[in-house]
């Protein structure tokens, strides 16, 4: 498991490499917590697309950056869903409430046409 | 009358949350042995991955000096998958097979969840302070049947 990050103007994007289960759960909890502290971020993109498996406790983690992220006002994106990724999400109910962008770019977009409109 | 095995693995060990990865590696490696889609072997590999995160979390409490032991069985219509623990055990079977109940807030209690989507049958053995025992059956569509029939 290994993550390429990247912030701009409080926006943290999470690559996501590997496979997320119960071994991996944890690192990519403080990994994310800790370098949204560190930019004061308020909104993050999670990248799954190199995400090669992935289980209710990777699930779980996802879940508690969003809830994280809503506290705080700000909004979460997950991109780059690949079919297998997506059967598992859509099966765990978190797509009815968690939103998907198709590419980064779309994200981004969305990030800033929100952020726009609330300032 | 006993159905045939044709393939058998038993494996041992720690509950660590690194031996979730080998545990749904093996048993998907035993279970490419039969006619299965890829989409298959995936839900196997969730399903077992979660039976094993509840014995490693909520069988053993997150304690690495607990022993898991992961059955595969290969029959010619079926591949059974048991997942046993002497953790503490589940006080009320009924209560922890509902969706969303987790003891933990950042867990989704969607571990049986995905077992009984997944698999075609789930059952779960559990005596407090004895341990839990998960058996799954994963049945071999017609597809495995007639490229039996042939043969």
């Amino acid at each position: 498991m290994s993550f390429i990050l990247h912030s701009k103007n409080r926006t943290l994007t999470v690559k996501v490499m590997g496979e997320l289960d119960l071994a991996t759960a944890n690192n990519f909890r403080e990994t994310t917590d800790r370098a949204i502290d560190e930019i004061m971020g308020l909104n993050l993109i999670i990248d799954l697309a190199k995400v090669t498996f992935i289980d209710s406790s990777g699930l779980g983690v996802i879940l508690g950056r969003f809830r994280k992220i809503r506290a705080k006002g700000g909004q979460m994106i997950l991109v780059g869903l690949s079919a297998n990724i997506k059967r598992i999400l859509e099966l765990s109910g978190i797509l009815s409430f968690i939103p998907v962008c198709s590419s980064e770019a779309d994200a981004w977009k969305q990030i800033e046409k929100k952020s726009f409109k609330g300032a | 009358m006993d159905k045939i095995v044709k393939n058998k693995i038993i494996l041992h060990f720690m509950s660590r949350g690194e031996n979730v990865a080998l545990s749904r590696v093996t048993i998907a490696a035993l279970a490419s042995q039969l006619e299965l889609t890829l989409n298959d072997l995936e839900e196997i590999k969730v399903a077992t991955s979660e039976a094993v995160s509840n014995a490693i979390i909520h069988g053993y409490q997150n304690s690495p000096d607990g022993m898991v032991k992961l059955t595969g069985i290969l029959y010619d219509d079926e591949l059974v998958i048991e997942v046993a623990d002497e953790g503490i055990g589940i006080e009320d079977i009924q209560q922890a097979l509902q969706p969303a109940f987790s003891t933990d807030p950042e867990r989704m209690g969607l571990g049986f969840v995905f077992m009984q989507s997944f698999m075609d049958e789930v059952k779960v053995d559990s005596r407090v302070s004895h341990g839990t025992t998960v058996t799954m059956r994963k049945r071999i569509g017609s597809a495995g049947a007639k490229n039996k029939a042939v043969s």
